[in-house]
């Protein structure tokens, strides 16, 4: 079927609408309908990818207007994979989520799955779009709907982290969109391609200069790079964690995406790194936040806190990878949104089960874990081992691409910062393995009495099979990363 | 002198939209109420609005409306006649954003000031550390 690309996007548009009408009816109805949107939009990024990875690149013009004019979908190998992440991770969500949205969301279910669909189609259109100007409405669609969404969580904080995360959006977006105004003086195009073929000969134009760092500095402050991090750790520790769960590991990877997109397919390498010589800065920039993610976490009581230090952490690994300017660097970064999404899921997929249970993830609640909840804790000690990057694990393996990158290249400190962040995650996850081994001390007890009086049980069978099926992919997914770089990254490399 | 003169006078859309913009950048980040916040955040999306509206215009040209294009006596149609119609329409859709924002912006706000009865950031400061 040529329509597969529209309708990744489409179906999971339509699902919000649908559920939300539904809502008013019976709020029951929203849930199926919600998850029927995202159950179609996987199959076809599924089968997208695969006429991808045998007959190449599509191209799929929006109601048959030709490009450079019409809006114009453009899916190689890159975002296949990106796409196929992202719909699959929301849809997997939302099969575990049922009975944390009734939980913790409780009276508003209906425009919650309706928000949910509108979130994942905005991340699917900043994936599959090939037009600068569509990227930023659709990146604007997934913010808002991310904004309502924090909103909707903690019931003291959840308001304000949300407006902070506005004023900080709204910036970041802008900047975006002031660098495509200054791309469009200069070339009078929006469409990726035709901007870039244009672009070839203006390279030495302080206004091309512009637009690219206007259009990075919006992109990194959307994926709360180092110095723009500052939004990142209470938006996500206060919004719900069924949203967490897919803000965690796609807001920030789908971001890394548009910059990896932005830079080969629009700037294009040889203006980034031979023109232009700041990609060194980059790189400290990134080394830095590597070192302070790890370090911040360290000092968290939360484990929620703790967890959104560590993805600063780990968009330092991708932004630094991707600046490297090499084949190894790059195909170390696009493996590790692969990995980094996956494990990310995972590891909150835990930390979702111990809430469904717990209500909150401080330190000192979680004694005694691994006796009561057996299961989550096994797929949450899969993640904990792949975020550190033990093999077989598959954050080992795009960890390992990262440092022969940083060696090739000559960046020494950013292999030695990638090899201490591993060191500071250990030292973290086996913490809060220790915390979890043991039964809380006697004077936790006491507390615990009062509104959970002990019987902590495992977390409804949904939300395990998820969480189990997505842990177990950690491995296999690491196994047969050798198969993935040589049929998805390396051809899109060369 | 006189050059720098000469570069503001004749690029002078870009100077104001500059300086609304920093008008804009200036109340998010100093201002303590919440609502002037939200004022400086629209501010500084109507300064991009400004930017691309004006980078549409040319001198002499006219709205890009084609009059009897598709019937007789059409003639020839210079573009230089007529201004860019393509970044008007964009802001169009960009205004609806920059709407759509304010308004998740205040209902959040009215949500805080329901909580905590106040929407100085100082306040709230001070309200958040007590607990």
């Amino acid at each position: 079927m040529d329509n597969y690309p529209v309708l990744i996007v489409v179906a999971p548009l339509l699902a919000a609408l649908l559920a939300g009408f539904a809502a008013w009816i019976e709020e029951r109805l929203s849930y199926p309908i919600a998850l029927l949107g995202l159950a179609v939009s996987t199959f076809a990024a599924f089968e997208v990818l695969m006429q991808v990875i045998f007959f190449g690149p599509i191209r799929y013009e929006m109601a048959g207007w030709p490009p450079p004019m019409g809006i114009e979908y453009r899916i190689d190998l890159l975002n296949a994979m990106v796409l196929l992440i992202v719909s699959g991770i929301a849809f997997l969500n939302l099969l575990a989520s049922y009975e944390s949205v009734n939980q913790e969301i409780g009276d508003r279910t209906g425009s919650f799955y309706s928000i949910y669909c509108l979130f994942v189609t905005g991340l699917l259109g900043v994936t599959a779009t090939g037009d600068l100007f569509n990227l930023y409405v659709l990146i604007e669609i997934t913010s808002l709907t991310s904004y309502a969404m924090v909103a909707m969580g903690d019931r003291d904080r959840g308001a304000l982290a949300s407006l902070n995360y506005v004023f900080i959006g709204v910036i970041g977006a802008s900047f975006y969109l002031l660098g495509v105004g200054y791309l469009y003086i200069q070339t009078g195009s929006l469409n990726m391609t035709d901007v870039a073929i244009i672009l070839q000969d203006y390279h030495g134009s302080s206004t091309v200069l512009t637009a690219f760092v206007l259009c990075m500095v919006g992109v990194w402050i959307k994926m709360a790079f180092f110095p723009l991090h500052a939004w990142l750790p209470n938006a996500y520790s206060y919004s719900p964690v069924v949203f967490l769960r897919v803000v965690a590991p796609l807001m920030t990877k789908v971001m890394i995406y548009v910059m990896i997109r932005l830079m080969i397919t629009v700037f294009g390498f040889n203006y980034i790194f031979k023109t232009l010589n700041f990609a060194d800065a980059v790189v400290i920039l990134a080394t830095v936040a590597i070192i302070f993610g790890g370090v911040m976490a360290l000092a968290q009581k939360n484990l929620k806190k703790m967890l959104a230090y560590i993805i600063i952490s780990e968009i330092g690994y991708m932004v630094g990878g991707v600046w490297m300017g090499n084949q190894l660097g790059m195909t170390g970064a696009i493996l590790h949104i692969l990995n980094d999404a996956l494990m990310t899921f995972a590891v909150f997929l835990g930390v979702g089960n111990i809430i469904y249970q717990l209500k909150d993830v401080d330190f000192s609640n979680l004694g005694g874990l691994f006796g009561k909840m057996p299961w989550t804790m096994a797929g949450f000690v899969l993640a904990a081992f792949s975020i550190i990057g033990i093999p077989p694990t598959c954050g080992f393996f795009s960890k390992w691409y990262l440092i022969m990158g940083a060696f090739e290249k000559g960046a020494y400190h950013f292999a030695i910062a990638l090899i201490i962040s591993s060191l500071i995650c250990a030292v973290l996850f086996f913490r809060v393995f220790e915390i979890c081994f043991f039964p809380s001390s006697s004077q936790d007890n006491k507390q615990k009495d009062v509104h959970a009086p002990g019987k902590i049980e495992e977390a409804p069978v949904s939300m395990l099979i998820v969480s189990g099926f997505v842990s177990l992919s950690l491995i296999v997914v690491g196994l047969f990363s050798g198969t993935i770089v040589n049929m998805i990254i390396l051809p899109f490399l060369t | 002198m006189t050059d720098l003169l000469a570069l503001i006078v004749a690029k002078y859309n870009y100077w104001l939209y500059v300086i609304l913009m920093m008008i804009g950048l200036y109340a998010m980040i100093a201002k303590n109420n919440l609502i002037k916040k939200l004022v400086g955040m629209n501010i500084f999306q109507t300064a991009i609005i400004l930017f691309y509206i004006s980078i549409g215009y040319k001198k002499n040209a006219t709205l890009p409306i084609i009059e009897n294009v598709h019937g007789t006596g059409g003639g020839h149609i210079y573009a230089i006649d007529y201004i860019n119609p393509l970044p008007h329409v964009l802001m169009l859709t960009a205004i609806v954003v920059s709407v759509a924002t304010f308004g998740v912006a205040m209902a959040l706000a009215v949500r805080v000031y329901q909580r905590y009865k106040t929407l100085e950031e100082d306040e709230l400061r001070m309200r958040l550390s007590e607990k």
